[in-house]
C-alpha cells in the first residue's frame, strides 16, 4: 500500500467528495437553488468563494449539492448494474452450455451499443429525470458486471474446492452463492469503483445534454451546460463544476487502479 | 471552408508578390510541418470533447483581457476544433500554410479582399431557398430583397416602399390596385420580367394546390389582370389595409415561370444578388448580379454562414470568420462584444412577444384568480435581467411596444407575490399545487423556465420542468395541447388575432374578445381601429390569458466597419443590398 501513492490520492479525493456530498445534506454556504438577482455573476469573493451564476446562485453551494446528485446517481446506478449483472454472470457460468451462450450473447447485444448513446436513448424514451438517468446508467453497467462475474466464475468452477463442494452434494446455485461469489468479490469491487467513475461522468454527460437531473436539482453537468455561453464573462461558473468532475473522476479512477494493484497478487509480485 | 480560406490566403496579398519558386518552397515547408502537426495532435484534437465550446470560451476570456488580436493562428485552433470530425490533412495543411505565412501578410484578415464581400452568420439552415414555398424564416433571412423582389418591399423601418412596381394607384373604394412595373428588369437567368410574371406568380400563389405558406395574403384577391406589358390591375373582394404590406413580404415575391419549379435549390429572382452556391450545413453564397435594374450593391459577394451554436458564433465573430451576426441568440455573450472596439452591437426591436403560455382549458388554470396569481408571482424586470441579461422590454399584453397602437399594461398585473398567494388561497389552492412546465429548446425558454419555476415555487405552485425538442413541442404542446404551462416567443407581426382563434393551444375561448376582434378586422377608420386594438390589448391583459413576459430584443453584432445592416426586424430578413465597408483603419 505504501508504495502506491495513486491509491492514497484516489482514496483521498474520493473521501473528499463523499464528505462534500454528505456535508451538503446538512449545510451549504447558501441555498443552492435560491436566486439572488442583484448578486448575479459575481466573481469569487469572501462571501461567494466560487462566485455566483446568472441567477445569483452560489456556485460553491451548487458544486457541493451537485456532488450529492452525482454520487447518489452513480451509487444507485452502479448498485443496480451490479445487482443485475453479477447474478446474471454467475447464472450463466453455473448453467454452462447453450444457456451460457445465449445469456452472454444477450449481454453482448446491450454491450454493443455505446454506453452513453444507450443512456441517451433510454432517457429519450422514458423522459429526462434523475431516476431515469439512474436506470439508464445502471442498465449499461449490467453487462460489464455480467461478463466479469461469468469470466472469473468459469475459472473457479474448475477449481478443487468447487469440485469438493459438488461432490458434497451442493447444488449449482448454492455453490455460486457460497463459494464463487466470495471469491470474485474483490474483482467486483474494483470494477465497481471504475464503473462508479464512469457513472459520475455519465450523469454529468446526460445532464449536460439536458437528459439528466431536471432543474432545480443541482448537477455538475447542467452547471456546465448553463455556463457554456457565459463562460466568456463569468469563467468561474464553468471552471468549478468542471474541476469537480475532473477531480472526482480522477480520484475514483486512481482508487480503482490502486485497489486492483493491491488485490491482484500477480501484479504485486511483478513489481 | 478550409479550401476557400486557402484560396483567399493564396490569391490574396500574401503570395501575389512571390515568385512561383518561392511559393512552392513555402507550400512544401507548410506541408512538412503539417505532417508533424498531424502526427502529434491529430488524436488529441479528434478526441477532445465539445472542443468548439471550449475554444470559444477560452477565446472570449483572452479577448476580454485584451491579449488577443485577430489573426489566423487563432483561426487555426478554432478550425482544428470545430472541424474535428472531418478535419482532413488538407485542411490542416491550409491552416498551417496560413499560419506559416501570417508574418508575411495573410495574418491581417485580408482587409482589401474582405471589403468586397460580407460573411453573415445565421442560426438555422433554410430547408429550401424558395420563399413562396416555405414558412421558415430562415429562407427569407437569406433571399429576401437579396435574390427575390416583390412588387413592393418592406424597408428597415417596416414601411412599404416601391420595388418591382415603381408606382401604384388605389381606387377610392380601396378595391382596385393598378401597378406600374419598372422597365429593364431581368431575371438572373436572363429572361425578362414583365406583367406576365406578376400574373403567373400571384395565380400560382393563390391556386388551390399552392404550396405558399401564407395563402391568406392572396385570399382577398378577386382577379389579376395584365393591362399592358408593364401594367397590372388587381381587384380585391373587399378593402384590405394590409394588402400592400403583404405584397412586400417574402411570400409574395415575383418568380418566373421558367424557373419557378427549381427555385427551392436554385433560386432565380430579380434581385441585386444571384445565387452562387449552397454547401449544405455550411454556407450559402450569393454574388452580385451585374444586370440588376436598380442601384448596384457595393459588395460583390454575400456569404451566409450557418452557425447554430451561439458559442461557435461568438468564436467565429471574434476570429473574423464571419463579419456579422444580425440576430444574435445569446445575450449573455453580447457584453463581451460591447466592450470590444472592433464590434458594433446594435439593439433593435422584433415582433416577438415572449409569453408564459397557460393552458386555459385545463383546471385549475380555467380560474381567472389562478392565472392572475401566476402573473403576480413573476418579476418581469428580474426575469429580463437574469434570462435576457438586461435585454428585452417588459410587456403587459400581447402587443409590440414599438407599435403606435401599443398601450403599456404592465401595471395591470404587477409583481406582488403576497397577492399571488392570497389569490391562490381564494381559489381554494392555498396548499399549493403542481404544474407541468414544458420548455422548447431555445435559451430564453430553458433559462426562463428555471426562473419561472423558482418564482412560481415561491408562491406555492410547484413546477415540474420538462424539456422538449421543437418537434415534440409542436406536437405535444401546440397541436395536442397536452401541457399546463410553456414558454415561447410569438414572432409574427400583429398576431393578436391568435386570441380569437377557435382551437389555439392556450384554449382561450372568449366571445367578447372574438366580437371585438371581428370589429377590428372590419374597421376602416384608422382612429377607430387603433381604439379597438387598444381595447383588445386591455381585454387579454385583464383576463390574464397568459403571463406576458417580454418583447424579445433584436441584438445584432457585427464588425464596427460594416455599415448598412438593419437595426430592427419588422420582418425576418437580412437585406444586404445596402451593406458596405467603411474606409477606416483596421
Amino acid at each position: 500500500m505504501s508504495r502506491s501513492p495513486g491509491l492514497l490520492v484516489g482514496a483521498g479525493l474520493t473521501l473528499f467528495f463523499a464528505l462534500l456530498a454528505l456535508a451538503s445534506l446538512l449545510w451549504t454556504p447558501f441555498d443552492p437553488t435560491a436566486f439572488d438577482v442583484p448578486a448575479r455573476l459575481q466573481a469569487p469573493s469572501a462571501a461567494h468563494w466560487f462566485g455566483t451564476d446568472h441567477f445569483g446562485r452560489d456556485v460553491l453551494s451548487n458544486v457541493m449539492a451537485g456532488a450529492r446528485t452525482s454520487i447518489s446517481v452513480a451509487i444507485v446506478a452502479v448498485g443496480l448494474g451490479m445487482a443485475i449483472g453479477v447474478p446474471f454472470g454467475l447464472f450463466a457460468a453455473a448453467a454452462g452450455g447453450a444457456v451460457d451462450e445465449w445469456a452472454m450473447r444477450a449481454s453482448d447485444i446491450v454491450f454493443a451499443f455505446p454506453a452513453l448513446i444507450l443512456a441517451i436513448l433510454l432517457t429519450a424514451v422514458l423522459g429526462p429525470g434523475a431516476l431515469n438517468a439512474v436506470i439508464a446508467i445502471g442498465v449499461f453497467n449490467a453487462p460489464v458486471f455480467a461478463r466479469l462475474a461469468r469470466g472469473s466464475a468459469l475459472s473457479l468452477w474448475r477449481r478443487e474446492f468447487v469440485l469438493a463442494a459438488r461432490v458434497a452434494g451442493k447444488g449449482r446455485a448454492r455453490i455460486s452463492v457460497e463459494h464463487i461469489l466470495p471469491n470474485i468479490g474483490d474483482l467486483v469491487i474494483v470494477q465497481g469503483t471504475i464503473q462508479f467513475s464512469l457513472g459520475v461522468l455519465a450523469e454529468a454527460g446526460l445532464s449536460y445534454v439536458g437528459l439528466g437531473a431536471a432543474p432545480p436539482t443541482p448537477s455538475w453537468g447542467r452547471m456546465l451546460a448553463e455556463s457554456q455561453t457565459i463562460a466568456a464573462i463569468a469563467p468561474w461558473t464553468a471552471i468549478f463544476p468542471g474541476l469537480a468532475i475532473v477531480l472526482c473522476v480522477l480520484g475514483l479512477n486512481l482508487l480503482g487502479d490502486g485497489l486492483r494493484d493491491a488485490f491482484d497478487p500477480k501484479l504485486r509480485a511483478r513489481r | 471552408m478550409p479550401s476557400s480560406k486557402f484560396k483567399e490566403c493564396v490569391d490574396d496579398t500574401a503570395l501575389r508578390g512571390l515568385r512561383p519558386g518561392a511559393r512552392r518552397i513555402l507550400e512544401r515547408r507548410a506541408k512538412k510541418s503539417v505532417r508533424w502537426f498531424s502526427s502529434k495532435f491529430r488524436s488529441a484534437v479528434d478526441r477532445s470533447f465539445a472542443p468548439a465550446d471550449t475554444v470559444g470560451a477560452l477565446r472570449g476570456v483572452r479577448d476580454r483581457a485584451g491579449q488577443n488580436r485577430p489573426g489566423l493562428e487563432l483561426t487555426l485552433t478554432e478550425r482544428a476544433a470545430r472541424f474535428s470530425a472531418n478535419w482532413d490533412l488538407l485542411g490542416r495543411a491550409l491552416a498551417l500554410l496560413c499560419l506559416a505565412l501570417s508574418p508575411l501578410a495573410c495574418g491581417a484578415p485580408s482587409s482589401a479582399q474582405r471589403r468586397a464581400e460580407v460573411v453573415i452568420g445565421i442560426p438555422l439552415e433554410p430547408p429550401n431557398l424558395d420563399p413562396t414555398a416555405g414558412a421558415a424564416a430562415a429562407i427569407d433571412e437569406v433571399v429576401y430583397a437579396n435574390v427575390f423582389e416583390g412588387l413592393t418591399r418592406i424597408g428597415p423601418d417596416g414601411a412599404v416602399a416601391p420595388a418591382l412596381a415603381k408606382s401604384w394607384s388605389v381606387s377610392a373604394d380601396g378595391l382596385v390596385y393598378e401597378f406600374e412595373l419598372g422597365a429593364g428588369v431581368v431575371f438572373h437567368d436572363g429572361t425578362s420580367f414583365d406583367a406576365d410574371d406578376v400574373v403567373f406568380s400571384f395565380e400560382r400563389a393563390r391556386a388551390p394546390d399552392s404550396t405558399n405558406a401564407q395563402r391568406g395574403y392572396f385570399e382577398p384577391i378577386e382577379s389579376i389582370e395584365k393591362l399592358d406589358v408593364d401594367r397590372v390591375r388587381i381587384r380585391l373582394k373587399r378593402p384590405s389595409s394590409a394588402f400592400l404590406f403583404n405584397l412586400g413580404q417574402g411570400d409574395a415575391v415575383i418568380v418566373a415561370p421558367e424557373s419557378a419549379a427549381t427555385n427551392a435549390t436554385n433560386p432565380v429572382g430579380t434581385g441585386p444578388f444571384r445565387f452562387a452556391k449552397w454547401r449544405r450545413g455550411d454556407q450559402i453564397e450569393l454574388e452580385r448580379f451585374d444586370r440588376y435594374w436598380g442601384e448596384a450593391p457595393k459588395i460583390a459577394r454575400a456569404i451566409f454562414q450557418i452557425l447554430s451554436d451561439p458559442s461557435a458564433a461568438a468564436a467565429a465573430l471574434l476570429a473574423g470568420d464571419i463579419d456579422a451576426f444580425p440576430n444574435f441568440p445569446a445575450p449573455e455573450i453580447v457584453a463581451a462584444f460591447e466592450a470590444n472596439q472592433r464590434f458594433a452591437v446594435v439593439k433593435g426591436t422584433t415582433e416577438g412577444e415572449t409569453i408564459l403560455a397557460v393552458n386555459n382549458g385545463r383546471k385549475p388554470f380555467d380560474d381567472l384568480r389562478v392565472r392572475r396569481a401566476l402573473c403576480h408571482a413573476i418579476d418581469r424586470r428580474a426575469l429580463i435581467d437574469t434570462v435576457g441579461f438586461g435585454y428585452g422590454t417588459p410587456i403587459g399584453s400581447h402587443f409590440a411596444p414599438h407599435n403606435p397602437d401599443y398601450v403599456d399594461l404592465t401595471h395591470v398585473c404587477p409583481y406582488d407575490p403576497a397577492r399571488a398567494r392570497a389569490l391562490l388561497a381564494e381559489a381554494g389552492l392555498g396548499g399549493g399545487f403542481t404544474a407541468k412546465l414544458m420548455l422548447p429548446p431555445p435559451g430564453y425558454a430553458r433559462r426562463g423556465g428555471e426562473f419561472v419555476a423558482a418564482a412560481l415555487g415561491a408562491v406555492g405552485v410547484k413546477c415540474e420542468i420538462v424539456n422538449l425538442e421543437w418537434a415534440q413541442w409542436l406536437k405535444q404542446v401546440f397541436a395536442d395541447k397536452d401541457y399546463d404551462l410553456t414558454i415561447v416567443s410569438h414572432t409574427e407581426p400583429m398576431d393578436i388575432d391568435i386570441y380569437a382563434r377557435d382551437d389555439y393551444y392556450f384554449q382561450y375561448r372568449d366571445e367578447v374578445f372574438r366580437a371585438l376582434y371581428a370589429r377590428i378586422v372590419a374597421a376602416t377608420d384608422p382612429a377607430e381601429r387603433s381604439r379597438l386594438l387598444k381595447e383588445a390589448q386591455r381585454k387579454i391583459a385583464e383576463d390574464a390569458v397568459n403571463v406576458f413576459l417580454l418583447e424579445a430584443p433584436k441584438i445584432g453584432v457585427w464588425n464596427a466597419r460594416l455599415k448598412g445592416l438593419w437595426a430592427n426586424s419588422p420582418i425576418q430578413a437580412n437585406d444586404v443590398t445596402g451593406v458596405y465597408w467603411s474606409q477606416g483603419d483596421d
